[in-house]
């Protein structure tokens, strides 16, 4: 079986009959079998994948296929399939299984998706490089002493190790684009309202979106266009209408990008990622484009901000975990304070443990001023900021991480360096904007190197076909 | 701001929480260096400014009153750690005397 880059690619094998959707998932299930110490799957559905590919064969031969067929995709162990696992890689979370499915996948699976299984991340995608997850980290397919990246490091890595050819994750604050990046590999967050959250494990609501990581842009906006639209159950989506975002276009000739002086003119960032932000933007401008520095002075808040409303957001969502109605419950318990503590205690790993307190206290009685209320303040400052670079230029342009992969234990001592670690991907969430990331060129260790591009609000087509651009002229 | 011990333990029962000691000096030791960072915000003027609170600009997005079962009694109870066939169960909340 060769390795398919693309849907259209699979999809051109599958009608000229040089293979089948039933031995295309043969051969990740194979795949998916040598490759398990990369630690990607927690759960694979391979007898179920086998039946849906021999039922979208027929109807592939039929000419009745939806949009998606010959897509074999994994899903983040944060979206909900009725009958099948979910555990956000939670010891409080084992052994549940969902009720309901998501939005999302009630959508890839009406347009003939193929779910293979589901994929391991951080702990309630609580981390920037998979090694929160309590069934241990997943491996970079590039180099197996670095980290992926995460939240969604076994999304990226399960397309980077040719698993699947896509997958479902969940950005919060970067966790789709920053192991996309990490793994040489397209990843989206779409505009906040973009697509339902509805049967996705909360962690932080006003910033939680759902979006693909796959090996190109034309998958990633097909993906977006299924899953993307109102829905019934969720109230904070947008009625806008979904364009075919799949249809990319070139770019209108003379578009005007902005490059935020700030992510590349900062101590911190390897200087070959420097670099290479200079090279497209050079590039750009010879190919008749107006790339213009701006000063975004509130970069060095955007983290701590972040970290303030998540940790809030998430110590509320992540009350519902009461050793009661479902999930771990301590068998140490003994009234009803104990089977809350014991089970909340013995069942969350460290790092939900820190955000559940940081976010208890900033909502404290006496400090919910000085720190939620405060964050969320500058939030607006962010989100204005952005909206006014945007109301000058089509689109931002930055890099999606300071440094390449790093090594698997180098920043788990220190929260706060982990946590820098997503100082370029907070932006777009907290002003609620669409941001892509795409591989833009390799260093010389041999690793990807990722650029951002944000969009207007709601403006997906626009930094869809600028993305698609991207990597089509290097 | 400084949290010390006793606002370890004030905070980890609003969260329901439990540490043991070793875990609490660790906690306060992370909560400390992470207050920190987070109180570069002080910086930021933001006497003019209002919170930031809602994420969309839909306004009254409703949809039709009507009943509809979406899960079952059994689907309802089915990931209960311990249950009967009616109720959840939990420890004994109420002392006998």
């Amino acid at each position: 079986m060769r390795t398919y880059h693309s849907l259209e690619e699979v999809r051109a094998d599958l009608l000229s009959s040089k293979t089948t959707l039933v031995s295309l998932v043969n051969y990740y299930l194979q795949r998916i079998e040598t490759y398990q110490h990369l630690n990607v799957f927690l759960h694979v559905y391979a007898d179920e994948a086998v039946q849906r590919a021999e039922a979208i064969d027929a109807k592939l031969k039929a000419g009745t296929a939806g949009k998606l067929a010959g897509m074999v995709i994994s899903i983040k162990d944060m979206i909900c399939y009725k009958d099948h696992p979910v555990s956000a890689s939670s010891k409080i979370l084992k052994g549940f299984k969902s009720i309901y499915s998501s939005t999302v996948v009630e959508r890839i699976l009406a347009e003939d998706a193929i779910i293979i299984g589901h994929v391991n991340c951080d702990e309630f995608a609580m981390g920037a490089s998979n090694e929160t997850s309590h069934y241990g980290n997943v491996l970079n397919f590039a180099d197996n002493s670095l980290v992926p990246g995460g939240s969604s490091g076994g999304s990226a890595v399960s397309v980077q190790a040719d698993l699947c050819l896509a997958s479902l994750g969940t950005d919060t604050g970067g966790s789709i684009r920053q192991p996309a990046a990490f793994c040489g590999l397209v990843g989206l967050k779409p505009t906040y309202g973009r697509v339902s959250r509805y049967g996705i494990i909360a962690y932080a609501s006003s910033f939680d979106q759902v979006g693909p990581v796959t090996k190109n842009v034309k998958d990633a906006a097909l993906i977006l266009e299924v899953i993307a639209g109102k829905d019934e159950f969720d109230a904070t989506l947008s009625s806008k209408a979904v364009s075919n975002f799949s249809n990319l276009q070139a770019p209108k000739k003379n578009m005007r990008i902005a490059y935020i002086t700030e992510t590349i003119e900062t101590e911190g960032i390897d200087p070959e990622i420097k670099a290479a932000m200079y090279n497209r933007v050079k590039a750009l401008q010879a190919d008749g484009h107006t790339v213009e520095p701006v000063s975004f002075p509130y970069l060095k808040y955007a983290v701590p901000t972040y970290y303030v409303l998540t940790t809030a957001e998430a110590s509320s969502n992540l009350s519902r975990y009461d050793g009661v109605h479902f999930g771990y419950r301590s068998p140490n318990a003994t009234d009803l304070e104990s089977t809350y503590k014991l089970s909340r205690s013995e069942g969350f790993g460290e790092e939900v443990k820190r955000r559940i307190m940081l976010g208890t206290f900033v909502l404290s009685a006496g400090y919910y001023d000085a720190y939620y209320a405060k964050a969320q303040k500058v939030r607006r400052i962010i989100q204005e900021k952005s909206n006014e670079i945007l109301s000058n230029y089509d689109l931002i342009i930055l890099p999606t991480t300071p440094t390449t992969a790093f090594k698997i234990g180098e920043k788990t001592s220190d929260p706060v360096q982990m946590y820098l670690a997503d100082i370029f991907t907070v932006q777009a969430p907290l002003a609620g904007l669409p941001a892509i990331s795409v591989p833009e060129t390799t260093h010389s260790n041999g690793l990807s190197i990722g650029i951002q591009v944000i969009g207007k609000r709601f403006g997906e087509q626009e930094m869809l076909d600028f993305a698609h651009y991207l990597t089509q002229n290097h | 701001m400084r949290i010390d011990k006793d606002l370890v333990e004030k905070i980890a029962h609003l969260a329901r929480l439990q540490f043991n000691e070793t875990e609490k000096v660790k906690i306060e030791a992370d909560l400390n260096r992470i207050l920190d960072f987070m109180e570069t915000l002080n910086e930021v003027d933001t006497s003019m400014v209002a919170p930031l609170i809602y994420m969309n600009d839909e306004v009254n997005v409703l949809r039709k009153d009507e009943v509809i079962q979406t899960i079952t009694h059994d689907e309802g109870l089915a990931n209960a750690p311990k249950k009967d066939t009616d109720y959840f169960r939990v420890p004994k909340v109420i002392e006998q005397k």
